[in-house]
């Protein structure tokens, strides 16, 4: 059926069918010229004084409003739809000016268009990946490569000026479409070479070969004997963590040795590390501690009849928490199983507690160029010092960013915490992302701003075409200084 | 966690407005701050998951329905379905003639079963549910022109609705509006038991308000509009010219026969149409009580 010119829009699930000149169902979306465009007005944040910062602390907050009446303007300016500088001499679009506690501040709003971005992403597995520097593609095309791992995660870094200009056109496009989609919020479909195929998405689990990754184990098995120790000291006579990479055997391991703890004649089977840590005592697999054990005396030889004695208390636990066994011996020296006391049950729970909840994470990166400087001063390299010189705050659709030292605003900034779609594109291809500097009207003039094109935010507000969007209550408030937010 | 849904609490502090892709629902419960509380919560976790469960079934409801065809499985879905049936043998009608009103339904009712309410509203886009507890009454304003905000002056007049009558759904068409029209009436406003009943009839009566080969009025493929719309080819109504008061009479004959014929088998409770600033009431004499404003300049109860 599809029309030649008409566009497929992929904003939501409705998925629609787009005319040139039209939008879709929802009217936010449109085709303009053949490019699916955000029509989406100008967005600023409401801080909302009477009940709360938004939606979700006046949903959870359990007590009344308690009258505070929030200090400054409550309303902070976006550069999500303010447009650009292009071409470079050009001012940024808007520059505001409003008071906060008795001084006169600037917010100069631009959305900079990135040549040099990229994301780096976090995703929360102990599966192996890939190695270190294989390409990763997204429908074919190199997107970016495998970096370190990390403590329970495995890094990528995707996009890059590289892969976004210094390809082909498609590998181009196909790693711009990529970042636009991870920083958007939506997922995206990576085959690593040589290793798995993953689907990423800011704020859900990773999805490894198909499987979804539910949980982050505390630690090894033996890691988390070493953690647990202490607090089973005294209640039980030994316990097993079992785990896909390193088994732990609470009384034959340091930990248990540090503490007094006796010899209990354990036999495990699988090949002993050093002592109480034990590798493959299984096969990989989806039941305890990731392996394929079902039953896990099935890992234990019989105990030794010189050292065990008959009411020997023994816990057997995945690395999760989620698998558990309690058994005490009998006179034949044999496991039999019996309710959890009361007293291990703590520490059972403490484990699955510990293993966090596995997610990939997004963080954007990218760095300010000479042109997106200059849209806020005719000197730009002072912009870079005020920023050095924490005089100007930079935020990214109101989202605190953290600034790499040394030269240049190479910045970086957890996608989550910034507005629905702030992301945009440019054909180039290049990223289009909002930045926002926020000064002292003083220091603006100092280091050059285009003081003429100050305008009151005031001028702003009562302009149609503006779309209010609720601060998150988990960012600072742009207005608000870092140093006094610690101090309160 | 982030999804693609939005949702705020508006400027006054108590309306909270949801938005996912085309779905825009402003809603507001009264009662003990408590119960708001627990029900906007509900709301949300039900909004959540809507479109998602509705596009999972997409291609089914924009196909016409009939008897012994397939039938959708989702609860919204299903009440999409139950809401066009009564029309499917007479007219081109699919569910999406009642999505709005059923998404209504369905998020009303997550949060009257969570929290004690004394009345609530949910308006997806102008099709509106409510709940209306014993004694409480709402107090609905009509728009003539749906496209153009709500501003003092616009109203064509307001209804008031207690816990007495049966209405429990209000929804207006018109061709001006988001959705497609093969009719011209600027806005017909349908009061029934349900907002999914009150979205279907809203469709029907509008397309009826019609003048059929008049010049005066462009009308296009809906395919040339929006290549998957459900109407495919039917012509729907792109612009109304100056008609004369003969003709805007004429047009509302046709509506208001339907409306009428609408309210005799049971299906709505009451229809206001509006064309060029000219409205009709049908109405039966025990239901809500309607009041037009000065600007109406015809009213006719059947």
């Amino acid at each position: 059926m599809p029309d030649h010119d008409a566009i497929r829009c992929d904003a939501c699930p409705v998925l629609c069918y787009i005319k040139p000149g039209r939008t879709g169902a929802c009217d936010r979306y449109g085709n303009q010229g053949g490019q699916l465009v955000r029509l989406d007005p100008h967005v600023v944040l409401d801080r909302a004084v009477s009940r709360g910062d938004s939606l979700v602390p006046f949903l959870e907050r359990d007590r009344d409003w308690d009258g505070n009446i929030v200090s400054g303007p409550r309303t902070f300016v976006t550069a999500i739809g303010a447009g650009t500088t292009y071409p470079d001499y050009k001012p940024a679009p808007f520059i505001i000016s409003s008071e906060v506690e008795g001084v006169d501040m600037v917010t100069v709003v631009t959305e900079g268009i990135f040549s040099y971005c990229g994301v780096k992403v976090k995703i929360d597995t102990d599966r192996h990946l890939g190695p270190e520097r294989s390409l990763v593609r997204a429908k074919g095309e190199p997107v970016g490569h495998v970096t370190t791992s990390e403590y329970g995660s495995q890094m990528l870094s995707l996009g890059g000026v590289r892969h976004l200009t210094g390809g082909t056109r498609d590998e181009g496009n196909v790693t711009c479409e990529t970042l636009l989609n991870l920083c958007n919020g939506k997922a995206a479909e990576l085959t690593i070479d040589d290793g798995a195929d993953v689907v990423v998405e800011a704020g859900k689990p990773p999805v490894v070969n198909g499987v979804v990754e539910e949980r982050m184990r505390v630690g090894c098995g033996s890691a988390t004997i070493g953690m647990f120790a202490k607090q089973w000291h005294g209640k039980i006579d030994d316990v097993v963590v079992v785990d896909d990479h390193i088994t732990g055997v609470l009384s034959e391991h340091q930990a248990g040795k540090m503490l007094g703890i006796p010899e209990t004649g354990i036999k495990m089977k699988g090949r002993r590390s050093t002592p109480g840590r034990y590798f493959r005592v299984a096969e990989p697999g989806t039941a305890w501690g990731g392996t394929n054990i079902r039953e896990p005396l099935s890992i234990l030889a019989p105990f030794n009849p010189k050292i065990a004695w008959a009411g020997l208390r023994l816990l057997m636990v995945s690395t999760t928490g989620e698998h558990y066994a309690y058994y005490e011996l009998d006179d034949a020296l044999r496991p039999m199983e019996k309710d959890l006391p009361d007293s291990l049950r703590l520490s059972v729970e403490r484990i699955k507690e510990n293993c966090e909840v596995a997610l990939s994470t997004v963080i954007f990166m990218g760095g300010a160029g000479g042109s997106l400087r200059a849209g806020v001063t005719e000197n730009p390299v002072k912009l870079t010092r005020s920023v050095r010189d924490s005089l100007t705050r930079v935020t990214c659709g109101g989202a605190p960013v953290y600034v790499w030292p040394g030269g240049g605003i190479t910045l970086m900034v957890d996608v989550s915490r910034m507005p629905e779609n702030a992301f945009g594109y440019v054909p180039t291809p290049a990223l289009v992302a909002p930045i926002e500097f926020t000064l002292k009207l003083d220091d603006y003039s100092a280091l050059g701003g285009y003081m003429d094109r100050v305008r009151p935010l005031s001028s702003l507000l009562n302009d149609e075409g503006r779309r209010h969007v609720s601060a998150r209550a988990e960012n600072p408030w742009p207005f608000e200084d870092n140093r006094r937010r610690s101090q309160s | 966690m982030r999804s693609r849904a939005q949702v705020r609490v508006l400027p006054d502090g108590r309306r909270l407005h949801l938005e996912d892709g085309p779905i825009d629902i402003v809603l507001q419960a009264f009662g003990a701050e408590d119960q708001i509380r627990r029900a906007y919560r509900s709301a949300v976790d039900r909004f959540v998951a809507v479109l998602d469960e509705l596009c999972r079934e997409l291609p089914l409801l924009r196909e016409q329905v009939c008897f012994g065809g397939r039938e959708p499985s989702g609860i919204i879905a299903r009440r999409m379905f139950a809401a066009v049936m009564p029309y499917a043998e007479e007219n081109f009608i699919t569910p999406m003639a009642a999505v709005a009103g059923a998404v209504a339904e369905e998020i009303l009712a997550a949060m009257t079963s969570s929290a004690a309410l004394s009345r609530a509203y949910v308006n997806d886009g102008g099709d509106i549910a409510l709940d209306i507890g014993s004694g409480e009454r709402f107090v609905i304003g009509m728009v003539g022109r749906p496209d153009r905000p709500p501003l003092a002056g616009t109203l064509f007049g307001t209804m008031i609705l207690d816990s007495n009558q049966p209405v429990r759904g209000i929804a207006t068409s018109g061709w001006r509006g988001r959705s497609f029209s093969l009719g011209i009436a600027d806005a017909v406003t349908i009061l029934a038991k349900t907002a999914a009943m009150a979205d279907a009839a809203a469709t029907i009566v509008a397309n009826a308000v019609d003048l059929p080969g008049h010049p005066a009025i462009s009308r296009i493929a809906a395919r040339e509009l929006s290549p998957d719309s459900d109407l495919g080819d039917r012509l729907v109504t792109t612009a109304v010219g100056e008609l004369t008061s003969a003709e805007v009479s004429r047009a509302l004959g046709r509506g208001s026969a339907c409306a009428e014929r609408l309210i005799a088998s049971g299906l709505i409770d009451a229809a206001a149409l509006n064309l060029q600033g000219t409205t009709r009431v049908m109405a039966p004499v025990e239901s809500p009580e309607m009041a037009l404003s000065p600007g109406g300049r015809s009213l006719v109860y059947a």
